[in-house]
């Protein structure tokens, strides 16, 4: 016992610190892991890469960042920025992400090329609400766009019965392709072409229909492979999401059920923080469950204020945590303006998600919070 | 007369043929290395002779071989990068085409050197006649016992294998070119690991250029001391140029690495001058994604020394007015030429080629390629040039491999030292229109919403 707490105290971890946010992780941890262990904004954004899918990443280029002290043993920084996703840390590595002007440039730039050929077509895309490639265009982006020539487009592609792809929107993340590669048991889709004109594709309009496929749906970032037993249903956000299980002899059966009313309208597997899978599910459960009946309901799903799925689900709350004040060594921004003071409404001594049911006037003091 | 270690023999009529290649000294490096010599001392040779790797990026043959991880084991491999796909290169198929055993030679000496019992040849697709040659060589040599189990008594084996690529400049790059090996789509791997310690088949891999597998034979026989007296500085030994453009005796030539850019242009010896009398305009000195230099930069270093074709002194200066000596595609511009429809030209090489895997590369690159279409059409505007310099400034050092880098350094070069061209073609669209005579070439549908430019 004695030496068996030895050993786990001999276990050496390497100090990091990623915009001024000290952090211990093991040996081998990425950087952008190691930024997940901190949270919040310091997070590099990754659009290809997919910790439960092995050889993901490298390719989108989102997750760049500088480091500026490449360790303790050789503390010159790296000539070029890394992707955070396949860099490991070593120790006493410095990085910078939200606080180098040079990363969030080139990120504005990698935001640009990927919406290149990307169409805005998030009003009737159905992926809306739940793009990653929304989010980043929203946090890194900028409101126009320089380019002013033909994008490309392809006909849409029925892959099997139940999945669509519309490579229209496909950034080309290659998400699917590792999980169709490593979660089914025959690998009958890749990349065709080269350059702009790559595309994903079954090799000649193939079926994609292992037990597993389904699971390209969920790990596409953006709306190029959609569930064509949901697509064009409903909204997303005007459905309820709800954890449940049941007995499956191929998956854990672990799924999210989006409801409207009794009404099953889509199932997912459940996904964490990241947006990534916690465990796959099946086909079957995702394309023939839609019965009620079929699942053991275990209750809301907790879904993140940060989307706009939140919208009228108020349960388990999580809010962000302060990043500004973390990174900036504890000081506090200096806000030139305060929209409470001008607005006179909504101070922050009402805490809206603490009401039970929808607020009402009696829930403001009289003199709107003011100190 | 300038020096030859690499083309000294390649006058002698045969010389293609084992037996013509044997008489007149071949395989006696080979033989000293494997009768007389450790692995290990093979590899000291090599360090102190100062060889810098003649693909292109110039790192020192002798480090990049000690850097090979050798666990017990696991095979190591060496394979012999053939792709020769810039361009403006065409160095390494004059090597293999008129002499193969130099190769062969190479490759069973750095191979002694590192262990490695299985080589491959990867050779790039269009070169369709140079397999063949190879194939007939290597099995003249397995015939004569240099090849095969137990090679000269020394208990040395090794086997060489050519492999097609299908023709894409990507694998060029050594990690695409190790998953093209593998028989998979040609795209770069994220580095690290380093070929070195995970290569071919995720076993220790050296990926080394035709031309520095050959000065391996060289550096054997006068050895590595001798070897690093040819050149100068850093740049020791010979480099083979492959010249072309406006010159008047274009072709492959050996140079010593200590005569200056301006002999290699103008003397009788190498590229004889520019045609008809015309002026020096640019020249891209390493192949074609490396920076182009206008005439008073090529001649003289920011420092204002004579420049020499040396990577020193061609990197002189960093960007701003250096270049690089790359792979050694030497191609020279004269005063007719269009610096704008060159850079076009070359965007569209690379867009083509582009594997498509990182985003600023995929994207990127076909973005400067119609940019730049519209201003060679007259069809751009002024603030297509910052938007080209932007474009190109974002795809630089953000992508898995170099080919980004090697698309975005020939746009910032031109529009850096030929701004006032671009200008000119923004300005008087009309002028630049009537110059496209060989437009049709270009077969690129253009682009449909782009505006046509007021003078």
């Amino acid at each position: 016992m004695q030496s068996f707490r030895t050993m786990a105290e001999e276990k050496k971890l390497f100090k990091v610190t990623i915009d001024n946010i000290p952090v211990e992780v093991e040996p081998g941890t990425t950087i952008l892991n190691a930024a997940r262990m901190i949270g919040g904004d310091v997070v590099p954004p990754a659009m290809c890469y997919y910790s439960k899918l092995q050889g993901s990443g490298g390719k989108c280029r989102t997750c760049l960042v500088k480091v500026s002290k490449g360790s303790d043993a050789d503390p010159r920084p790296m000539p070029k920025l890394v992707a955070s996703c396949r860099t490991t840390v070593m120790d006493g590595m410095e990085v910078a992400n939200i606080t180098s002007p040079e990363v969030l440039d080139a990120r504005k730039g990698v935001v640009e090329f990927l919406l290149l050929n990307h169409p805005l077509d998030c009003p009737v895309c159905d992926q809306a609400g739940e793009c990653d490639l929304q989010d980043l265009s929203y946090e890194h982006g900028v409101s126009s766009t320089r380019y002013e020539f033909k994008r490309r487009t392809f006909d849409k592609i029925d892959i099997g019965d139940h999945i669509k792809l519309h490579m229209t929107r496909c950034i080309l993340c290659y998400r699917c392709v590792f999980t169709a590669d490593q979660l089914t048991n025959k690998r009958d889709h890749g990349i065709l072409g080269r350059g702009d004109a790559s595309e994903i594709s079954t090799y000649i309009q193939n079926s994609l229909d292992s037990d597993f496929i389904g699971n390209v749906i969920d790990v596409c970032p953006v709306g190029a492979l959609t569930d064509r037993t949901a697509r064009f249903k409903n909204r997303v956000w005007f459905l309820k999401p709800v954890d449940a299980h049941c007995s499956c002899d191929k998956c854990s059966g672990k799924a999210v059920l989006w409801m409207r009313g009794d009404e099953i309208f889509r199932v997912t597997a459940r996904k964490d923080k990241y947006g990534e899978v916690e465990e796959f599910i099946c086909d079957t459960c995702r394309f023939e469950r839609k019965d009620v009946k079929d699942w053991v309901i275990e209750g809301p799903r907790n879904i993140s204020r940060h989307s706009v799925i939140s919208q009228g689900h108020y349960v388990g709350v999580h809010k962000p945590q302060e990043t500004i004040a973390n990174v900036m060594d504890g000081r506090a921004p200096r806000l030139l303006m305060d929209i409470h003071t001008v607005s006179e409404v909504n101070m922050p001594v009402v805490d809206l998600s603490k009401i039970d049911g929808p607020a009402h006037s009696n829930d403001f003091p009289k003199n709107n919070g003011a100190q | 007369m300038g020096r030859k270690l690499l083309l000294d023999k390649a006058h002698i009529e045969g010389i293609r043929y084992y037996d013509v290649y044997r008489k007149n000294g071949g395989y006696a490096a080979a033989e000293k290395a494997l009768k007389s010599m450790s692995p290990d001392l093979v590899t000291e040779e090599v360090k102190k002779s100062g060889l810098r790797g003649r693909g292109g990026a110039g790192f020192p043959t002798g480090l990049k071989w000690s850097f090979l991880a050798k666990p017990e084991g696991v095979p190591r491999y060496l394979v012999c990068n053939a792709d020769e796909s810039e361009p403006g290169t065409f160095k390494d198929r004059y090597l293999m085409e008129f002499i193969p055993h130099l190769l062969i030679e190479g490759l069973l000496i750095s191979s002694f050197a590192l262990g490695a019992n299985t080589t491959y040849i990867y050779i790039r697709g269009e070169y369709a006649w140079i397999p063949d040659i190879l194939e007939e060589a290597i099995s003249d040599a397995r015939k004569n016992g240099w090849l095969g189990k137990n090679i000269q008594g020394s208990g040395f084996d090794l086997e060489i294998y050519v492999q097609r690529g299908a023709g894409a400049y990507i694998c060029g790059e050594e990690t695409a070119l190790i998953e093209s090996l593998e028989g998979k789509r040609g795209n770069p791997r994220i580095k690290p690991p380093f070929p070195a310690v995970k290569g071919l088949w995720q076993c220790p891999t050296v990926v080394n250029n035709v031309e520095t597998l050959a000065a391996v034979v060289p550096i054997i026989n006068i050895g590595g001391d001798e070897y690093a007296k040819y050149g100068t500085g850093k740049s020791t030994g010979t480099k083979l140029i492959s010249a072309c453009g406006n010159l008047n005796k274009p072709g492959v030539y050996e140079i010593d690495m200590n005569i200056s850019v301006e002999e290699f242009i103008y003397s009788d010896e190498y590229c004889g001058g520019i045609p008809n009398g015309k002026r020096l305009k640019a020249c891209i000195p390493g192949g074609s994604s490396v920076p182009i230099l206008p005439a008073n930069l090529l001649l003289k270093t920011a420092k204002g020394e004579q420049r020499m074709m040396t990577y020193e002194s061609l990197n002189d200066g960093g960007f701003a007015s250096g270049s690089m000596m790359g792979s050694g595609g030497f191609i020279v511009l004269d005063e007719d030429q269009c610096v704008v429809r060159h850079t076009m030209s070359l965007a569209r090489f690379y867009h083509h080629e582009s594997c498509g895997q990182c985003s600023p590369c995929r994207e990127g690159t076909g973005w400067m390629k119609k940019v730049l279409l519209n201003i060679e059409n007259g069809k751009g505007k002024e603030s297509d040039i910052d938007l080209l310099w932007d474009i190109q400034r974002r795809i630089e050092g953000n992508t898995i491999c170099p080919l980004g880098d090697a698309a975005a350094w020939p746009v910032a070069a031109a529009i850096r030292h030929f701004r006032d061209e671009f200008e000119w073609h923004v300005r008087y669209p009309e002028e630049a229109v009537k110059r496209n005579f060989g437009l049709a070439h270009y077969a690129d549908p253009l682009p449909e919403a782009a505006p046509v430019a007021t003078a």
